[in-house]
């Protein structure tokens, strides 16, 4: 058996993983586009400020496409898949054959249309090669504009403050972190940031970047404000990377649509992690979940299949773990509900930078913020996979000792002890 | 494999693993007093007692099979040892971004920010290679060390 | 409101040295001793509130708390002692009855520690128990007047017997008294050991039953869970006429303590209280105890030992011997060191006398007129240890009943407050969240033990006098010598004082 899997992060380890826990002897050969061992793309963000050394960027051991018996190519890239002679064709014009084929190329990230973003100094934030070009060029004291308040945008603002560079947010919600978190919690999160001394632009965007001698000097805003700087980095968020699956003629949509098996509309083709677009239990449709743990289960599904192992991947669900300068928040699902058949519960201190908001509906979690007080929120993240009943316990939620003491014994003891109800 | 059970009939709510637990995870291992009292922060027990009214377990980390946490660790810190089957937390690689606590369905994850932030949670006393010192020390024998199989108990 | 003149019975000291801040003492202490002090970051005692149970003390990780008696002393009175001075206060302020718990703590002579055992010499060599099989078996019941045997065969068919590998059995505490996991313990601790526990007045509980077979279910004034399964369940029937902590009379369970299965058990309603009459009101005579004696039997078809229970008072004697000549097949006196979950102090301290001259009476007078084959003598009351179980042997005892000894055992510190049912080991409360302190496993294997250790302890002492089988031992008062008795206390006991 021949797996061949494009891509070299969550998903495609997911997919590796996945395969050699059904298939030991099959081949496996992993085509990577970057020359690094697999990576984690959220550290990248923690290296930029210094938070965690390059050795300690990887995702698996330096020994792992050994132990796991994979034929890595790094720093090759694919040009096309050929779905009808079960084929994928490389820069070096090399072909290599395959039996089943993953494509987990990730996303790529949103780069409008503006005039000036080819100048130097404009950067984009999802690669190691990303931020080692920041850090690079980014010196102590620059001045530094960053479109997008999103998780992405935030975390380079965090590191970029780390850098003692002077940081400037533009962002086109009325408010920080506009997917994760609703106004009031955003609040929150912006005062302390601002505390930091990161300034914020809200409901504004940029709309030329301007530059001198081939270099950025400042940006123009939407609003007619001009805010001068030394570099610009991007961030307002990724798109799939499914340039290959569309020549492939493959059914996409904003993403490769898989099913629960995570295979595309070819049986031969497996698609996982942010490229892909699988089910979203929570909104009930499929949607792009462009998210680190959804990426890997889908791999690792996807691998036990692709293996011969029929595993169902139900689908997932948006979940961010997330902090800024010690303000941790974690937030999963719906969270700013709109509609009749939506119960949110609240329990905020404001005064302690802590907000805990639940939504419900038809007596089920389907999303939370949890702000400060983060401390066993998976509980609730477990609440909302096993699309549990909770009106039993609906009132408990909150407390700051909700736990299993509070749900229903058998519930409980099934969990715990493996006690299957008679 | 083994994993600790709590019988919730018999938790006599007391939180004695809580503080065995800590020690045993401190700067002083063997010296409940050392490490309380003379290590600078707070030992952190990776077990945690639920308590409503009458109603008391102790509760840690499950070991599953299919380990969440290990799925959502951003650095593959969080891994299963394929040997033994304990879920562990390679602490030098973790950078503390919580989201195994977002993804542990029984909450069983600490915020361990005694050093560097990382996350800290049961692994059944694995470098002792003895019992976990909870279940030794449970002064009501409600903390039991077995393999269960599966669907019963 | 006026102020209170009671001060703490005992101090806490908690050496801040060793103290983690846990807080296990605070969540181990049912009557809010220890508490938590937000403001000063450490944890403080409110003393008055403090029993002496122990319980943190063990629990303390650490060992950093000691309890003692509050140094307040009052001025020196032999007459006025303290004792005598805080009962007074107590109900100047309260004015209700002085209620107490477990036996009489009285400096009453204790006539055990003035009874000495024989042993081997030159001429009657010892056994070593370890080498010889040492027989302690014991059977309780009805003894035939004489023994014939054909062929290796009784010739009689025995009345019904109860078996029992050693001559120590689990005396009476309720259900309601005590809680279920103390029963429970109790329950399984005498069906490993091969010997009897007793129901007590409240009844058989349903997850009793599969112990019934070294079960003696009672038969009390409230006839609390009294119904035909009941009688069936267990080895033998026992009517309670009276208790030794608190003759002449009854007993009462709150009705806050009457829960759901107290009040399957007792067949009460939940909520009310559970009053036992002190006399049964179908026994006003000594023909009605008859009675009763032989409606159980014919109930149970003559195949269970039918034991009556009374308390050792002044007549003690002659009591017993009209219980016996009633038809009981077991006589348990119950001395005034018993036990009980709560009962008017006085009372308890004032009312009843010694197990032992009780023990000697009974024997010495049912011998003389020629009955006492006809019921096994069981004795009850402060039973200490194994040198006290073979003393009251040798005065004539068939077995012995422990009641405190066994609470020890499962975890109780004797600090008398039982009747507030708060008790922090889990063994006289109804509390659920205190019941589940006292965990059944651990619970039967430590009486198990205390059994155990006992029985061998026996074989020691009855090596040492050369005897190797109990029979031997039983009523055979040469064994015994007294020191520091009368003349008077020595003949009532039957024994020779020491040198003689």
């Amino acid at each position: 058996m021949n797996y061949v899997i494009i891509g070299n992060s969550a998903a495609g380890i997911g997919t590796v993983e996945g395969i050699r826990k059904v298939d030991s002897k099959g081949r496996i050969t992993l085509i990577s586009d970057e020359p690094y061992h697999t990576y984690s793309r959220p550290l990248i963000s923690y290296y930029l400020g210094g938070k965690v050394k390059a050795e300690k960027m990887y995702y698996r051991e330096q020994d792992f496409y050994e132990k796991m018996n994979v034929d890595v190519k790094l720093g090759v890239k694919v040009t096309t898949v050929d779905p009808a002679e079960k084929k994928v064709m490389l820069t070096s014009g090399e072909q290599v054959k395959y039996d089943k084929l993953m494509l987990a190329t990730g996303g790529k990230p949103i780069v409008p249309e503006m005039t000036g973003s080819d100048l130097k100094g404009v950067f984009t934030f999802l690669k190691w090669d990303d931020v080692k070009a920041i850090e690079n060029y980014v010196g102590k004291k620059d001045k530094v504009v960053i479109i997008g308040a999103g998780l992405i945008g935030l975390k380079a603002a965090e590191a970029m403050v780390g850098f003692k560079a002077e940081v400037k947010v533009v962002e086109l919600a009325n408010r920080v972190l506009s997917a994760i978190l609703d106004e009031e919690a955003a609040l929150i999160v912006q005062s302390k940031l601002e505390e930091q001394g990161i300034s914020f632009y809200l409901n504004n965007t940029v709309e030329i970047i301007e530059g001198k001698d081939g270099k950025v000097t400042g940006v123009k805003l939407q609003s007619g404000e001009k805010l001068d700087c030394d570099s610009v980095i991007i961030a307002i968020g990724v798109i799939p990377n499914k340039g290959l699956a569309v020549e492939a003629g493959l059914e996409v949509n904003r993403g490769i649509i898989v099913d629960e098996h995570l295979q595309t509309s070819d049986f031969s083709i497996y698609a996982a992690g942010d490229v892909s677009e699988g089910y979203d239990t929570i909104y009930k449709q499929r949607r792009v979940l462009p998210i680190l743990p959804n990426a890997y289960k889908q791999g690792f599904a996807a691998g036990q299949n692709m293996a011969g192992e029929e595993v169902k991947y139900p689908g997932g669900f948006a979940m961010n773990a997330i902090g800024f300068f010690g303000l941790s928040m974690i937030t999963a699902g719906i969270i700013k509900p709109v509609g009749e058949e939506f119960v949110q519960i609240k329990d905020n201190e404001p005064e302690r930078n802590s907000l805990r908001k639940i939504v419900l509906r038809d007596n089920k979690v389907v999303g939370y913020i949890a702000l400060n007080d983060i401390d066993r929120m998976g509980i609730i993240t477990g609440l909302m996979e096993n699309e549990v009943d909770v009106e039993s316990f609906k009132d408990d939620l909150l407390r700051k000792d909700f736990g299993y003491v509070y749900m229903p014994k058998d519930y409980r003891l099934e969990k715990l002890l493996g006690v299957k109800k008679q | 494999m083994k994993r600790v059970y709590a019988k919730e009939e018999v938790c006599a709510g007391c939180k004695l693993c809580e503080v065995y637990c800590a020690t045993a995870h401190s700067e002083y291992p063997n010296s409940i007093i050392k490490a309380f009292l003379k290590q600078e922060t707070k030992p952190v027990a990776r077990i945690l007692v639920e308590g409503n009214q009458s109603l008391t377990f102790a509760l840690q980390c499950r070991h599953c099979e299919d380990a969440n946490c290990t799925k959502a660790c951003i650095t593959g810190a969080m891994h299963k040892d394929p040997e033994t089957g304990i879920v562990i937390n390679d602490e030098s690689r973790c950078v503390g971004c919580w989201t195994c606590i977002l993804a542990c369905p029984y909450g069983a994850i600490k915020r361990n920010e005694n050093g560097r932030k990382v996350a800290s949670k049961c692994d059944l006393c694995s470098d002792s290679g003895e019992i976990p010192i909870c279940v030794q020390k449970c002064p009501n024998e409600a903390l039991v060390f077995m393999e269960v199989s599966e669907g019963g108990k | 409101m006026a102020i209170s003149m009671q001060m703490p019975d005992f101090l806490i000291e908690r050496d801040q040295n060793r103290c983690i801040k846990c807080k296990v003492c605070v969540s181990q202490c049912a009557n809010g001793v220890h508490v938590w002090d937000e403001d000063e970051n450490k944890v403080i005692a409110n003393e008055e509130k403090c029993v002496d149970c122990h319980r943190c003390v063990v629990y303390c990780p650490t060992h950093a708390l000691n309890i003692k008696k509050a140094p307040l002393e009052f001025k020196e009175n032999a007459y006025w002692n303290a004792d005598a001075i805080r009962g007074i206060t107590k109900q100047a302020e309260g004015g209700g009855v002085l209620l107490t718990s477990m036996g009489n703590n009285k400096p009453l002579p204790v006539y055990w520690d003035r009874m000495l055992l024989n042993a081997s010499q030159v001429t009657n060599p010892s056994i070593d128990p370890l080498r010889e099989p040492m027989e302690i078996k014991t059977f309780l019941g009805r003894k035939p007047d004489s023994v014939k045997i054909k062929d290796g065969k009784l010739v009689e068919k025995l009345p019904p017997q109860l078996e029992i590998n050693m001559p120590i059995m689990f005396a009476a505490m309720s259900f309601g008294a005590i809680s279920l996991n103390a029963t429970k313990s109790l329950a399984k601790a005498a069906e490993a050991c091969g010997t009897m526990w007793n129901t007590g007045e409240g009844g058989l509980h349903s997850d009793c039953y599969q112990y019934g077979k070294n079960t003696i279910v009672q038969v009390a004034s409230g006839r609390f869970g009294v119904h035909a399964k009941y009688l069936e369940a267990g080895s033998a029937i026992e009517i309670k006429i009276g208790q030794g902590a608190k003759p002449g009379i009854g007993g009462h369970l709150p009705g806050e303590k009457v829960g759901q299965e107290i009040s399957e058990t007792r067949m009460v309603p939940i909520g009310s209280d559970a009053i036992s009459p002190a006399p049964h009101h179908d026994i006003y005579s000594i023909e009605d105890l008859r009675q009763l004696i032989y409606a159980l039997k014919e109930a149970t078809r003559y195949e269970k030992p039918i034991s009556v229970k009374i308390s050792a008072v002044h007549n003690v004697a002659a009591i017993a011997s009209g219980v016996v000549r009633a038809g009981a097949d077991i006589l348990v006196i119950d001395g005034i060191r018993g036990g009980t979950g709560a009962a008017p102090l006085r009372t308890r301290d004032s009312v009843g006398i010694p197990t032992e001259l009780a023990l000697a009476a009974v024997d010495s007078r049912l011998r003389e007129e020629g009955i006492r084959n006809h019921a096994s003598l069981v004795v009850a009351g402060g039973i200490r240890n194994s040198a006290d179980v073979i003393k009251a042997i040798a005065l004539g005892a068939d077995a012995c009943y422990i009641g405190s000894a066994a609470l020890i055992a499962l975890g109780c510190h004797m600090c008398q407050t039982c009747h507030t049912g708060k008790c922090n080991w889990g063994i006289c409360t109804q509390d659920p969240k205190l019941v589940k302190r006292l965990n059944p496993e651990i619970g039967a294997k430590r009486l198990t033990n205390l059994i155990n250790a006992w029985s061998h302890e026996i074989k020691e002492i009855l090596g040492g006098m050369g005897i190797n089988a109990l029979e031997s031992l039983r009523g055979n008062r040469l064994m015994i010598r007294g020191v520091g008795l009368s003349d008077r206390e020595c003949k009532i006991l039957g024994i020779l004082p020491a040198g003689e």
